[in-house]
């Protein structure tokens, strides 16, 4: 699939966003005053932004509002109506936490759970493909959730703690590679199958069906970039996992550990949500005899 | 509303006939035409005249080598375009309720004026079947021709989809499949139509036709005249020869 920027900055940023915001919710940092403030506007800026970028790669972003509207049957719509649900839930509780005001934080637990849902409707947009065979396994939400996690686990929790989340992250990040490679196989959808011609014999393309490019090849059939897997995995890893986990355990301070290991979190999760997409095969590639 | 129907009354869909179809193209031409000036967005091109044209089309002819276990090999062409399927997972995961299908018909329609153009029907169709324009940013699909098949200011004949009335050599049949006793239907059952990919769980309503069996070809004309056996005067100059 085409690593559209707009979808990996998308995913990315809103997860972390909506990860940190579910520590703020929870209550596992209760920051006051402009502290407060800024937390709760870093965590808030990082969802909204998310999602502001994900309406870039939309052919008629003006009518966005439209996809609140089918929650029904789809995660997208889903997934928007949570995003803003969430957001307008934990809104009191920030506003008290800035202001001082007092109030329960109850709203705050229930936003707390709602944020991660809402990184849940997230990954179900690309879980729920049965045309991606890489995507649509139980893994797939449960590394967007985990990144989610360990994304707002930096920002939020104490160093040891977070550090604990972060390699959970990685363990999933690992394992959503190793059966992600096998499931295109898995699935068993072939040129054969996909034509039909498994009937008669072996199919191979014989003349191709355009010789220009069309909306297929570009969105579905992205291919150019994959031979650099092995090491873009390798700086995922050193950049989401390791330099994170050697910050908070080895920095002095509080505010320097968490600065370096979120930015190095932030590359990490561009690279592994980069290799998310362009790795991802989608059946239609069967037809053209290309993956 | 993207729930999909719980049944259609009709299933209007096409049978495409692989053992028929000889590639011709000429599906995808009138295809083009006509969804260039009738249902929506005309059917855009990119620097068509160019170095690099590209554009956007609702059905495409690919072409196919096919090596059976024993026997020669064939070419089976096969054109590709959306199958109405009645499990349609383009229709579900639609966030704004511009992809829909129709009760009455079971055909599968984009509404231009409220996509957003967010591109999730196209990656969760197995088929590819959709795709882009990018002039207008809105999804386009085959529509059945459905401003062709119900109207009345047409002669009856050209009632049908444009790839299906253009079709030169009747590879592309029209009809519903809800009606057992429909030609397509009678058409699906003679032939063994069969659906593309079926563990996608889709249920495609169009049936695509094999092509039929090919005899095969017995061994080769001249292959008697290597076996000949000499006898005279041949056949002592023959075993001479042999023996340096």
């Amino acid at each position: 699939m085409y690593p559209a920027s707009s979808v990996i900055v998308f995913t990315v940023l809103s997860g972390l966003g909506f990860g940190f915001l579910a520590f703020l919710g929870a209550g596992l940092v209760t920051p006051s005053g402009w502290t407060a403030f800024f937390l709760w506007g870093l965590g808030y800026a990082l969802a909204v932004g998310g999602l502001l970028a994900s309406t870039f790669h939309l052919g008629n972003p003006q009518r966005a509002w439209r996809a609140m509207s089918q929650w029904r049957t789809s995660w997208l719509s889903r997934e928007g109506v949570m995003a803003i649900a969430t957001l307008l839930v934990l809104a009191p509780v920030a506003l008290s936490d800035w202001l001082g005001l007092g109030w329960s934080r109850l709203p705050g637990m229930v936003g707390a759970v709602m944020a991660l849902v809402t990184v849940l409707t997230t990954s179900m947009i690309y879980a729920q493909l049965k045309a991606v065979p890489r995507w649509n396994h139980w893994v797939t939400p449960a590394m967007f959730l985990c990144f989610a996690l360990a994304g707002g686990a930096i920002l939020a929790l104490p160093r040891w703690p977070a550090l604990g989340v972060v390699v959970v992250m990685g363990l999933a990040l690992v394992l959503s590679w190793l059966i992600g490679d096998r499931r295109f196989a898995e699935v068993g959808q072939t040129m054969g199958k996909a034509t039909g011609l498994d009937r008669i014999g072996t199919p191979s393309v014989f003349d191709p069906a355009h010789t220009a490019g069309n909306y297929l090849l570009h969105e579905m059939i992205h291919i150019v970039g994959r031979k650099h897997v092995a090491r873009l995995r390798i700086l995922a890893l050193i950049f989401a996992v390791l330099l994170p986990v050697l910050a908070l355990a080895l920095l002095p301070g509080a505010v320097l550990p968490r600065a370096v290991a979120a930015t190095a979190y932030l590359i990490g999760a561009f690279a592994a949500r980069w290799l998310f997409f362009a790795q991802a095969e989608h059946v239609v590639g069967l037809y053209y005899g290309k993956r | 509303m993207t729930c999909l129907p719980a049944r259609t009354d009709k299933k209007l869909g096409l049978a495409i006939d692989l053992d028929t179809c000889v590639g011709c193209n000429a599906c995808v031409t009138a295809c083009k035409g006509w969804n260039d000036q009738g249902y929506g967005v005309p059917l855009s091109d990119q620097d068509p005249y160019g170095a690099h044209p590209s554009g956007t089309f609702l059905n495409r002819v690919h072409s196919y080598q096919v090596v059976p276990e024993q026997g020669a090999a064939q070419v089976v062409s096969f054109p590709r375009s959306c199958l109405h399927c009645d499990n349609a997972p383009c229709v579900t995961v639609c966030p704004t309720g511009a992809s829909y299908k129709r009760s009455e018909d079971g055909i599968v329609l984009v509404d231009e004026d409220i996509c957003i153009g967010c591109g999730l029907c196209a990656w969760a169709c197995p088929y590819g079947a959709r795709e882009m324009d990018q002039a207008a940013g809105v999804m386009k699909k085959c529509t059945l021709c459905v401003d062709r098949i119900y109207n009345e200011a047409l002669p009856e004949e050209d009632r049908e989809p444009a790839c299906v009335r253009t079709c030169p050599t009747g590879a592309r049949h029209f009809g519903d499949f809800a009606d057992p006793d429909s030609k397509v239907s009678q058409l699906a059952a003679r032939r063994g139509g069969y659906d593309l990919m079926p563990d996608m769980g889709t249920r495609p309503t169009n049936k695509y036709l094999p092509p039929r069996p090919k005899d095969r070809m017995d061994a080769a004309p001249l292959a008697p005249l290597l076996d000949i056996k000499t006898t005279g005067f041949a056949g002592w100059l023959d075993r001479m020869l042999e023996k340096f």
